[in-house]
Formats: structure tokens, C-alpha cells, sequence
């Protein structure tokens, strides 16, 4: 091995190419993603959709389409490719409630997929509570509740 | 302009995750719990909203969206029934996405073999 190829494998496998080629991935599929739903969401403005309910559906939308690719077997395929591109989006989460229920539904429709549905959706929602209470908390006290 | 800044800012988002998964331990469920609760305080705390005036589902597809979601719906509660909405918002705002969530996921399961290749 000459000097130079060297070089070159060191420069391969170092992690700061490694993290760059990661992220830009994810800066893509994300970013890819996100302009699916700004798609989705301007047809149902033009339709004439309220801005909540537009922003509700789309987000619908996006989890039944995550859903569908994720029992095809292809959301994980995207997924090795984008890492956070694809996990960070609501379809990532999407993802993250099917997977484990498909994988463990031999464990049966209660314990199986009942349970399984939620071992991501379970914490984020755990968390996502807390959060929401503490804002709460905050926006009655201090923030034009009555 | 609104689908160029989704793909930025959404982008954006996905790189902040990435970087997470990169340069420290976390695995992506701590990371998807972090991100739901941080859009969630950014958003109580008024940062969230010029976000998503500016980039649209860029801000409101990655989790931050979410927790941001989760905030507006405990200030509406609070504004529409006073104190019980602490409670309340956080979860009515998001029923519609978590229950489409459940039940599509639920069919799913049902109607699809384990492949060991479905998760993440």
C-alpha cells in the first residue's frame, strides 16, 4: 500500500466524511419529505380547507403513506439510506409504531401488537404529555388563560 | 417560496437529529422524545410559530411539529374551558394524528408477515 492510498482509506473511514455523507442525506430525505406534506397541504388549502384541519390531514396522509411503506418493507430501506431523515419526520414515527407490531404480532393481538404499538409511540407520548402540561401550566398562570 | 423553505427548514431538522445520532449515544427513540418535547416547549414559549409561518410543513412534518401541535393545543384548551385544559389539550390535539396512527398500524400488523426487515 503506497502512501497515498493510505491516505486515501484513512480519509474513507474517517468519521468526519462519515457524519457529513450522513447528514446530507438526511438534509434531502427530510427535506424531500417535508415538501411532500407542503404539497399535500396546499391542495387541501386550495380546496378550501381551514389551516388546522389542513395541517391534521396532511399529517394524516403522510403516517397511512409511512404505514403502507413501512409493511412493504421499503421504509426501512429509506431509512438505512437517510437515518434522521427519514426518523425525524412524522412518518419516522409512523414507522416507529408499525415496525415493532408487525415484528412481534406472533406474540399475539393483546400483548403482541397491542403493546408493541406503542414501545416508541408510548414514550413519546409519555413525554409529549409531560410537556404539554408544563406549557399548560406556564400559559394559565402567567399567559392570558383566565 | 413556502415548498423551498419546507425543504430547508425540514431539512434542517433532519441534519439536527442526524448530528444527535452522529456525535453522541443517543439512540433515535431518545432523540424522536427529545425533539417532541423540545417543539412542545419552544412552541409554549412563543419560538415555534415563526417557524411554521415561514416553512410551513417543514416545521410541522419533523416531531418538533408535533410537540408544537401538542402546545397550541393546551393554550386553546386553556383559553376555551380554563384549567381543566391543561389536561386536556395536550392529548385532544393530537388524537387525530396518533389514533390514524394506531389503527392503520394496527391493519398493518394484521395483515403483513414478519420480515425482520420492517423496523428501522
Amino acid at each position: 500500500m503506497t502512501k497515498s492510498d493510505y491516505t486515501n482509506l484513512v480519509k474513507q473511514y474517517s468519521p468526519g466524511s462519515k457524519i457529513a455523507q450522513n447528514c446530507l442525506r438526511a438534509f434531502v430525505v427530510g427535506g424531500a419529505i417535508c415538501v411532500v406534506g407542503q404539497l399535500i397541504m396546499n391542495v387541501l388549502l386550495a380546496g378550501g380547507m381551514v389551516r388546522d384541519d389542513a395541517s391534521l390531514l396532511t399529517a394524516c396522509a403522510l403516517i397511512i403513506i409511512a404505514i403502507v411503506l413501512t409493511a412493504m418493507g421499503t421504509y426501512s430501506k429509506i431509512g438505512k439510506f437517510a437515518g434522521a431523515g427519514s426518523a425525524v419526520p412524522i412518518t419516522g414515527f409512523a414507522n416507529a409504531i408499525t415496525a415493532p407490531a408487525i415484528e412481534y404480532k406472533k406474540e399475539g393481538l393483546v400483548m403482541g401488537v397491542g403493546a408493541k404499538l406503542f414501545i416508541v409511540a408510548g414514550p413519546v407520548l409519555v413525554y409529549g404529555a409531560m410537556a404539554s402540561v408544563v406549557v399548560g401550566i406556564f400559559y394559565y398562570l402567567f399567559g392570558g388563560g383566565r | 417560496m413556502t415548498i423551498l423553505w419546507a425543504f430547508i427548514i425540514g431539512g434542517l431538522i433532519c441534519v439536527a437529529g442526524q448530528l444527535l445520532i452522529d456525535l453522541t449515544q443517543l439512540t433515535p427513540a431518545r432523540i424522536l422524545v427529545i425533539f417532541v418535547v423540545a417543539g412542545c416547549l419552544l412552541s409554549g414559549m412563543g419560538l415555534y410559530q415563526w417557524l411554521v409561518d415561514l416553512a410551513g410543513a417543514g416545521a410541522l412534518v419533523p416531531l418538533p411539529g408535533f410537540g408544537h401541535v401538542l402546545a397550541q393545543g393546551v393554550k386553546k384548551a386553556i383559553d376555551e374551558r380554563g384549567w381543566i385544559g391543561i389536561f386536556t389539550g395536550g392529548f385532544a390535539a393530537m388524537a387525530g394524528g396518533v389514533t390514524v396512527a394506531i389503527v392503520f398500524g394496527y391493519i398493518a400488523a394484521l395483515v403483513t408477515k414478519p420480515s425482520g426487515s420492517a423496523a428501522m
